[in-house]
């Protein structure tokens, strides 16, 4: 019998048993230091992130073509049929264009004399590809291209187009993770915008099903507030900057206590398709500190 | 120690295709499960310690990217691991019945979990409704993706066996 055989049989290995115990008392060990304290594996996602992201974005650009491509594919007998309408309509729209046309230029001396710039300009804000969504079918976070080398920290807000999408959660050094306001365990602060009353906006998983989520703790003892009326994030956030918005109510009843109003908001950001979302690269808490 | 290499990559390409490429295909906004297929099927196929160190991975990977709570995920993940890896003495490559059934159950015990956990705690208490649309679709899909990838899980089964055996006579 040869020696090599009998020192691999004799090499000590770890009964399964005893290596369950040990990861699962490392597990607590973890959760208990993540409840505590506000460590949330700093070192880990450093590392994870250069083997990870990589991989994600390959396979990001690549799924990104093939879903592209199928969808090309299916709407393309849509669109030889789209284009004939289309066709019609151009000739009437290009009448229209140039009565706008005039109006635009009446439209822009008006803004400059009231110095009106667009709604969020004022704000620094950077692009950001989304790598990944949440694995699970539970909540929804994604993950974007871009981390602290490139300026982003916690709790920046991110938008897409003119909607408040979410805030930053976590952030390595080449990829950040966003919680979507959608996301179940999510609160905003808001505020209706023609009556500045203030409002909790709270994600829902059971009522995203139908494209809409909650609102609640609304004070509206006049009434005013109505189905369609904007909601914006309220200047009372200790996170979310003033001003963005967020939805339009679709539903409003009277809660049984006779004094709050809850109900539905339909979020102004389409979440099944976001690609692209824009960080604001300015905190809360530095517009207060500056002010 | 090919093994584990090899083991290292199919975690992180799984993660990255589950994250991307299922979530732009879901129906309904509801995708499958791609790392319960890998831990499950690694833990019937290469038994309990793999099982279990394989979950307690791509545990933590999705803990460090999604998670609120740092160590859950592995923690549910490493059990499931290492409860597929007891039924490791009863496995038949020819028989596709227990896999199907023990990803299935994996699945349905991840996810109740998740709810218990995650929802239920904070008061949200229309379980059917999560059972219906949720749960359910997921386990569906996921073993609609097991059924295509099962030939390929096979595969990588059989080239770690061969391996093994190579080596065993390499010895002897």
């Amino acid at each position: 019998m040869s020696p090599m055989i009998k020192r691999k049989r004799d090499k000590f290995t770890l009964p399964s048993k005893y290596l369950l115990l040990i990861l699962t008392f490392l597990c607590v060990i973890l959760m208990g230091i993540t409840f505590t304290t506000d460590y949330l594996g700093g070192s880990l996602g450093t590392i994870s992130g250069y083997v990870v992201v990589p991989f994600q974005r390959g396979v990001s650009s690549v799924g990104g073509w093939l879903s592209n491509r199928s969808e090309e594919l299916a709407q393309l007998r849509d669109v030889l049929q789209e284009n004939e309408e289309l066709k019609k309509q151009v000739d009437e729209l290009s009448i229209q264009i140039t009565e706008l046309q005039q109006e635009k230029y009446e439209l822009n001396s008006l803004r400059e004399l009231y110095e009106l710039d667009s709604q969020y300009a004022d704000y620094e804000k950077t692009g950001a590809r989304i790598i990944g969504r949440d694995s699970g079918n539970w909540f929804h976070s994604f993950l974007i291209d871009k981390g602290s080398d490139d300026g982003l920290e916690v709790n920046m807000n991110v938008i897409a187009g003119n909607g408040l999408v979410g805030i930053v959660t976590y952030t390595g050094p080449n990829w950040s993770r966003v919680t979507s306001i959608i996301n179940d365990n999510s609160n905003v602060s808001g505020m209706i915008l023609a009556t500045s009353d203030n409002l909790i906006v709270s994600g829902n998983l059971e009522l995203m099903k139908s494209g809409v989520i909650s609102f609640s703790q609304l004070v509206d003892s006049a009434s005013q507030v109505a189905p369609g009326d904007k909601i914006v994030t309220s200047q009372i956030s200790d996170r979310y900057l003033p001003g963005i918005l967020i939805g339009y109510i679709s539903e409003i009843q009277t809660d049984s206590n006779n004094l709050t109003k809850s109900g539905k908001v339909t979020p102004a950001v389409d979440f099944e398709h976001l690609e692209e979302v824009l960080v604001i690269k300015k905190l809360k808490q530095q517009t207060g500190d500056a002010s | 120690m090919r093994k584990n290499i090899t083991i290292g990559i199919m975690i992180i390409v799984c993660f990255a295709l589950q994250n991307v490429l299922f979530r732009s295909i879901t129906f309904g906004g509801i995708g499958p499960n791609l790392m319960v297929v890998l831990t499950s099927s690694f833990g019937f196929m290469c038994g309990k310690k793999n099982g279990m160190i394989i979950g307690f991975l791509s545990g933590l990977l999705m803990d460090i990217f999604f998670g609120s709570v740092l160590g859950l995920y592995a923690l549910i993940y490493m059990y499931i691991g290492y409860a597929n890896g007891t039924f490791h003495k009863i496995f038949y490559p020819q028989d596709i019945k227990l896999p199907l059934i023990l990803i299935a159950g994996s699945d349905l015990t991840l996810n109740l979990i998740t709810y218990c956990l995650l929802f239920l705690l904070r008061g949200r208490f229309h379980f059917l409704f999560y059972i219906s649309n949720i749960i359910l679709p997921e386990i569906v899909y996921t073993i609609g993706v097991t059924i295509l990838l099962y030939p390929g899980i096979l595969l990588i089964n059989k080239s770690f066996e061969q391996a093994e055996k190579r080596s065993d006579q390499k010895f002897v």
